[in-house]
């Protein structure tokens, strides 16, 4: 995939693969965040995965974006086998939102929490907030948009679905997702050697 | 080895140091000063590494048992210890004695560094404090007791507020990188309209009032990585800039990016405040932060 390069102010630039969410886009945004680990040009500082894109932030005393587009496409780019850890993660669902999830899909509260405990997951990013690991591969029958206003003080260790994801609460947030749950498991650990539980690219399934 | 008491501290109080820089891909900002300008000349006066960033809530301090000096240095608060003086000073607490600070003319943080090693807690290697979560040195309360190791004593003297250090009401951004989402008349009024800070402002970003400016057909892109500087606007026209302890990714268009070399001047705005957004393209933008790093490395 041919990525645009977008300038963001004078120290970063976003390497986008796709307006839209999909395998593909994501693929290519992990493939090019490892090539740029084991390949970083001088100035790098940081790089930043998410769906479709990948941010670079780099000193600007030592680069800029042309040097660096240059070394974009000189990169050795590679397909990463990602055969990630495998998680299993206690969940109880018992989420205020999960009679309102059921209604709104059509299913009974049983259902939507077998449905749920049914997929095998994938951590495709962590974003928002720390430990904020995005979950991919929710039900399709299970998704919603976000709520119009999002709630306030919801707790950690909540388990939210929305859109295509699924999401463990780390802190106590507001969060426009549905609530369905909760679990136990803590994804910052407090252990400063693992301190994020998951690495991208591993796989969770949750255990009523 | 000696103690501060926390007399009082306002909200949104928090021990900084320069931050964790490198774990947005953990969702974790690099937290740090909100103005790393004044919080620089602060703990270079203290020769600390850390410093209590105070907000307009404000802060009083007590020395327990023993003296010890501290460096203050951001915004135009009023410091009171024994007579009324200003946020830009070295002095010393005697035992016993207490300092107090609230908001003067301007600015919105001020920093007060010990001379001496606050011990608190760090996380991921940092004192710095996540606001939203507390973690890291944390969040300073009312009645707390901070032990200082190894506390030293510096000379009074005032500290000069260079110009760097002053308040701006003009913001260099650039646009993007989702301002084409964005009707060219609604970008052009970004760059000209005044907004006004709203009092909806922390450590994660600064809520302004103005003109709405609506995104075309941008509700549903993804979520994606986001800056300190990004400005953000949601659904119904809002405009957000967010700061030091922004959320890491977002699904909002970004308009504009404000300079990092900006950014501390901005986080001294004060609800009520008018701000103006200048245009400048990525070359000047380079530019812009090749001095501004430059002159931040000498100090």
């Amino acid at each position: 995939m041919t990525p645009h390069l977008r300038p963001v102010a004078g120290h970063a630039l976003l390497v986008e693969y796709a307006e839209a969410i999909s395998d593909l886009a994501h693929a290519a945004v992990l493939d090019l965040d490892a090539a740029l680990r084991a390949h970083p040009f001088d100035g790098l500082v940081e790089t930043v995965p998410a769906f479709v894109n990948l941010l670079i932030t780099f000193d600007p005393l030592r680069t800029d974006p042309e040097a660096i587009a240059r070394h974009l496409s000189t990169l050795p780019i590679q397909a990463q086998s990602r055969a990630g850890q495998a998680h299993e993660v206690a969940i109880t669902y018992d989420g205020p939102d999960l009679a309102e999830v059921a209604a709104r899909t059509g299913l009974t509260p049983p259902k939507v929490a077998a449905l749920h405990a049914a997929a095998t997951y994938k951590v495709c990013l962590y974003g928002f907030a720390p430990g904020y690991a995005y979950l991919g591969g929710l039900p399709p029958a299970l998704r919603l948009d976000r709520k119009t206003a999002p709630l306030r003080d919801v707790p950690a260790g909540s388990v939210i679905i929305a859109g295509g994801q699924c999401l463990i609460t780390t802190l106590t947030m507001p969060t426009g997702w549905w609530i369905i749950g909760h679990s136990p498991v803590k994804v910052l650990t407090g252990d400063a050697r693992r301190p994020f539980l998951f690495a991208v690219g591993d796989t969770v399934r949750f255990a009523p | 080895m000696t103690r501060l008491k926390v007399v009082f501290a306002g909200p949104h109080v928090t021990l900084q140091d320069r931050g964790r820089p490198g774990m947005l891909r953990f969702g974790v900002p690099a937290s740090g000063p909100m103005d790393r300008a004044a919080f620089a000349i602060a703990t270079r006066a203290a020769e600390s590494a850390s410093a209590i960033e105070v907000s307009l809530g404000g802060l009083a301090l007590q020395a327990l048992d023993g003296a010890v000096s501290l460096a203050l240095a951001g915004g135009g608060f009023i410091a009171e210890h024994g007579g009324k003086g200003g946020s830009w000073q070295v002095l010393t607490l005697q035992e016993g004695e207490t300092l107090r600070l609230r908001p003067g003319f301007w600015g919105a943080w001020t920093y007060v560094a010990v001379a001496g090693r606050v011990l608190a807690p760090d996380w991921l290697g940092a004192q710095a404090t996540h606001g939203p979560s507390g973690l890291g040195g944390g969040r300073l309360t009312t009645g707390q007791v901070l032990e200082v190791q190894a506390p030293r004593l510096l000379p009074d003297a005032i500290l000069p507020c260079p110009v760097f250090a002053r308040p701006r009401r003009v913001f260099r951004a650039v646009a993007g990188p989702q301002d084409r989402f964005f009707a060219a008349a609604d970008l052009k009024t970004f760059f000209s309209a005044r907004f006004v800070v709203s009092t909806a402002i922390d450590r994660m970003g600064l809520r302004l009032q103005g003109p709405a400016l609506v995104p075309v057909g941008a509700l549903s892109i993804p979520s994606e990585p986001l800056l300190r500087g990004s400005v953000q606007v949601n659904g119904e026209g809002g405009t957000t800039v967010l700061m030091a302890d922004h959320q890491t990714t977002g699904g909002y268009p970004k308009i504009a990016t404000i300079l990092d070399a900006d950014l501390d001047a901005l986080a001294r705005v004060r609800p009520g405040d008018g701000v103006h957004f200048q245009r400048v393209d990525a070359a000047q933008a380079l530019q812009i932060e090749r001095a501004e790093r430059i002159r931040a490395d000498r100090g």
